[in-house]
C-alpha cells in the first residue's frame, strides 16, 4: 500500500490498487489499450487545456454548479437535521452521469479513437454517452441487458434519438453485468479504433480513478456551497451506491474531515437473505469482475448472482473498488435499503419536494429518512439526489397501480 | 532448474516436434453436458488424437468466449459443475492415462473463491500440468503465476495481435510450458483467423522466446489446422469441439448416444489436419 497515511485521498497506488481492491485484471488483448489509457489520462490531467475544455462544458453544456438546495419541507416532515439535496438531478441529460462522458469523450478523442461503446443499466449513463457522441460526433454503442431494455424504455427511446445504436443483451438475467460483459467483447474484437466509456467508478485501473476524478466536481462544488449556507461542512453524507460514481465523488473530497460521517446506500432489493438484492458489500465478498477486485455477490464456487434491486441503476453484483476498501478501513458505512423503502421515499420526495428522484436516487432519501428524525435540528445531512425520475415513472406508476 | 522443468507439457511438444508435426490442443468444457458424458469425452480425447487437453472451467461470465463457450459453460452450470467436480474428473483421467497433459483454462474469481493455495495443491494433486488464466495479466503476477510455477504447474501465457515488441518480453518472463498465441482480436471461435498474419506474428514471437508457440481463438477445420501448423508448434481447438457437442445434444439439452463418437470424430479429423500439415508444406 502506497496512500500516505496522512490522506485517504491520495489512492490508487502505482499499480491501480486501493488496499488489496481494484488492480488490472483483463485479458492480454486489452492490456496494452488500458496501459496506453493510463499514460492518456496522466497527460490529459497535466494539461492546463484539458482542464479549462472540461471546466467550459461543465459550466455551459451540463450547467454547473448543480444546485445545493435545503429542502425545507422534507426537513420539517422528518423532524430532526436540516436536509440538503445535492441536485445532480438538474444537470443536463438528468443525472450525475454526464459529469463522467464528457471528461472520458475528450479523452477518447485526444487519443484519436473513432467509436464509442457503453454499457448502461437505467439508461442514465447511456444516454449520457449517447449524448455526448452526438455533441462530439462520434458513432455510438450502448449494451444494455434485454430486462433493462423494456423496464427503462423512456431512456432506450432517448439513445436511439440520439444516434445511438442500443444492442439488447439477452444473456444472463439480461442486465447490467451482462451487459458489461458484452461491452468487453466488443471491446477486445474493436481495438483498434474503439473507446470504452465506462459509466461507474468500476473496471481495470485507471476506469475507478478516472471517473471518481470527474465525478469530484459533486464533492468540490458541496464543499463550497454548504460553507456558503451554513458557514460548515455537514455532519453526514449519504449517496446511493450501485458501482459507486456519483458516490464516490460525493464523498472523495470529504474523506480526511472526519468529523463529516459517510454513508453509501446499496440496493436491499427485497431482502439480504438468498440473492435477490445488490448489495455487495453488505453480503458479498471480494473477488474478481470486469477488471478489478472488489466486494461481489457470488455462490461459494466463485459464480457471480445476477442480482435484484427495483431500480435497473443499482442492479449491479459488484462495487467500485475505492468503495470497497473505504468500507474495509471502515472509513464510510454502507448500508442496505429494500426496495419498498425506496419506493415510499420516493413518493415521499415527490409529495413535499415536487422533485421526482430517480429510483436510484430515492434509496439515499429513504436513509435520510431513517437518520434524519434521530438527529438534532442544528446538524446536516447533504443527501445526492444523483438522478431525476422521469425515467421510472412507468415502473413505479404500475407498482402503485396508476392505469398507464 | 526450475520447478516446471521437464512436465508432460514440455515432453509433448517436444516429442510432436520430433515427429515434425504440431501438437493438437483440443478445448472442451468441463461438465458439458453433464459431468459423466463430459469425463466419457475426457478420456476419449488422447485415442482420438488430442495431444494436449484444455479443460474448461466454467465461469458465470466467461468475457473472453464466443456464443460456443458461453453456452457450454451455461449447460455445465445448469447441469450442477464445480471447481471440485472439476477437478475430480482430472483425477479420475489420470487413473488410465498418465502421460496426456492437461492444462485448466478458464478465469480467476473461482480460482480466487476456491482459495489459491488449497486450488494450486488439489489441482498438483489431482494431475493437472498447466493453467490459463484469461484475466490474470502479467501485471498481476504475483496472485496465482509465480504460486502456480512454484507448485510445479505451468503457467501459460496468451499473446495477442496487439501484444508488441515492446510488451512481449513482460508477457513472456513468467510463461513456461508453451505460449498460446491468440490468433483474432476478438472472442473465442467467432472470426477466421488469416493464416498469413498468424505466420508471422508466429515468427516474430518466436524471435523472442524459445517455447513452443501455439495457435487458438478461431481455428475450427481440419484445413486450417493444417495450415496455421506449418508454421505454429501448435494448434488450439474449442469452439467447433464444443459446438459438435451441442449439436450432438437432445431438445433438453442432454447427452445422447451421438455425443462421444461426434467428438471423438472431429478430432480424429483435426488430427489428420495436423499431421498432414508439415507433408504437405513440403510437397
Amino acid at each position: 500500500m502506497s496512500q500516505k497515511p496522512n490522506t485517504l485521498r491520495s489512492g490508487p497506488d502505482d499499480t491501480g490498487h486501493f488496499g488489496i481492491f481494484g488492480g488490472r485484471f483483463v485479458a492480454e488483448t486489452l492490456m496494452p489499450l488500458i496501459l496506453e489509457l493510463e499514460k492518456a489520462y496522466e497527460a490529459a490531467k497535466a494539461d492546463p487545456a484539458y482542464a479549462a475544455e472540461l471546466e467550459n462544458l461543465n459550466t455551459h453544456y451540463t450547467g454547473r454548479p448543480s444546485p445545493l438546495y435545503f429542502a425545507e419541507r422534507l426537513t420539517g416532515e422528518l423532524g430532526g437535521a436540516k436536509i440538503y439535496l445535492k441536485r445532480e438531478e438538474l444537470n443536463h441529460t438528468g443525472s450525475h452521469k454526464i459529469n463522467n462522458c464528457l471528461g472520458q469523450i475528450v479523452l477518447a478523442k485526444r487519443i484519436g479513437k473513432t467509436r464509442i461503446i457503453a454499457e448502461t443499466g437505467a439508461g442514465q449513463h447511456g444516454v449520457a454517452a449517447a449524448t455526448v457522441c452526438a455533441r462530439f460526433s462520434f458513432p455510438c454503442v450502448v449494451y444494455m441487458g434485454a430486462t433493462d431494455v423494456e423496464r427503462q424504455a423512456p431512456n432506450v427511446v432517448r439513445m436511439k434519438m440520439l444516434g445511438a445504436e442500443v444492442i439488447p443483451v439477452t444473456a444472463g438475467a439480461g442486465t447490467l453485468k451482462d451487459a458489461m460483459n458484452e461491452a468487453l467483447r466488443d471491446w477486445v474484437t474493436n481495438v483498434e479504433d474503439t473507446y470504452y466509456l465506462i459509466g461507474t467508478a468500476a473496471g481495470p485501473h485507471p476506469y475507478p480513478e478516472m471517473v471518481r476524478d470527474f465525478q469530484a466536481v459533486i464533492g468540490r462544488e458541496t464543499r463550497e456551497q454548504i460553507m456558503q449556507a451554513e458557514g460548515r461542512l455537514p455532519d453526514m453524507l449519504i449517496a446511493p451506491v450501485g458501482g459507486g460514481s456519483n458516490a464516490i465523488g460525493l464523498f472523495h473530497p470529504f474523506l480526511d474531515d472526519p468529523d463529516v460521517q459517510i454513508v453509501g446506500v446499496e440496493a436491499g432489493g427485497l431482502g439480504l437473505d438468498g440473492d435477490k438484492h445488490c448489495a455487495s458489500l453488505n453480503a458479498g465478498k471480494p473477488g474478481v469482475l470486469h477488471g478489478n477486485r472488489t466486494y461481489l455477490l457470488q455462490d461459494g464456487d466463485g459464480q457471480i448472482y445476477e442480482g435484484h434491486s427495483i431500480s435497473a441503476g443499482l442492479d449491479y453484483p459488484g462495487i467500485g473498488p475505492e468503495h470497497s476498501w473505504l468500507n474495509d478501513i471502515g472509513r464510510v458505512k454502507y448500508v442496505p435499503i429494500m426496495d419498498d423503502e425506496a419506493l415510499d421515499a420516493f413518493q415521499l420526495l415527490t409529495r413535499v419536494e415536487g422533485i421526482i428522484p430517480a429510483l436510484e436516487s430515492a434509496h439515499a432519501v429513504a436513509q435520510v429518512v431513517k437518520v434524519a428524525p434521530t438527529m438534532d435540528k442544528d446538524q446536516i445531512i447533504v443527501v445526492s439526489i444523483s438522478g431525476r425520475g422521469d425515467k421510472d415513472i412507468f415502473t413505479v406508476g404500475k407498482i402503485l397501480g396508476y392505469n398507464l | 532448474m526450475s520447478p516446471t522443468d521437464g512436465t508432460r507439457i514440455d515432453s509433448r511438444f517436444a516429442a510432436c516436434a520430433k515427429e515434425n508435426r504440431p501438437t493438437l490442443v483440443t478445448f472442451i468444457t468441463a461438465g458439458d453436458p453433464d459431468l459423466e458424458t463430459s469425463l466419457e469425452i475426457l478420456k476419449a480425447l488422447p485415442g482420438a488424437g488430442a495431444d494436449v487437453i484444455e479443460l474448461g472451467m466454467p465461469f458465470s461470465d466467461p468475457m473472453a468466449e464466443g456464443p460456443m463457450i458461453q453456452l457450454a459453460t451455461q449447460r455445465a452450470l445448469a447441469a450442477g459443475q464445480t471447481m471440485k467436480k472439476t477437478l475430480s474428473m482430472v483425477h479420475a483421467f489420470r487413473e488410465t492415462d498418465a502421460d496426456t497433459p492437461i492444462m485448466l483454462m478458464g478465469y480467476y474469481n473461482p480460482i480466487y473463491a476456491y482459495g489459491n493455495d488449497t486450488f494450486l495443491k488439489d489441482a498438483r494433486e489431482a494431475g493437472v500440468d498447466g493453467l490459463i488464466v484469461v484475466d490474470l495479466s502479467p501485471e498481476e503476477d504475483s496472485e496465482l503465476c509465480i504460486p502456480a510455477i512454484k507448485a510445479g504447474i505451468n503457467f501459460i501465457r496468451l499473446a495477442t495481435p496487439t501484444t508488441d515488441d515492446a510488451r512481449l518480453p513482460a508477457v513472456l518472463a513468467n510463461t513456461s510450458g508453451f505460449v498460446y498465441y491468440v490468433s483474432i482480436t476478438g472472442i473465442t471461435g467467432t472470426a477466421t483467423p488469416d493464416a498469413h498474419r498468424v505466420a508471422e506474428a508466429v515468427t516474430r514471437i518466436k524471435g523472442h522466446t524459445k517455447l513452443p508457440v501455439a495457435v487458438g481463438f478461431g481455428v475450427k477445420s481440419a484445413a486450417q489446422a493444417s495450415e496455421i501448423g506449418r508454421n505454429a508448434a501448435g494448434v488450439v481447438v474449442g469452439s467447433a469441439i464444443v459446438n459438435a457437442v451441442r449439436e450432438s445434444l437432445d431438445a433438453q439439452n442432454r447427452a445422447t448416444e451421438t455425443t462421444v463418437s461426434a467428438v471423438k470424430e472431429l478430432v480424429a479429423d483435426l488430427a489428420r489436419g495436423v499431421h498432414a500439415a508439415r507433408s504437405q508444406a513440403a510437397e
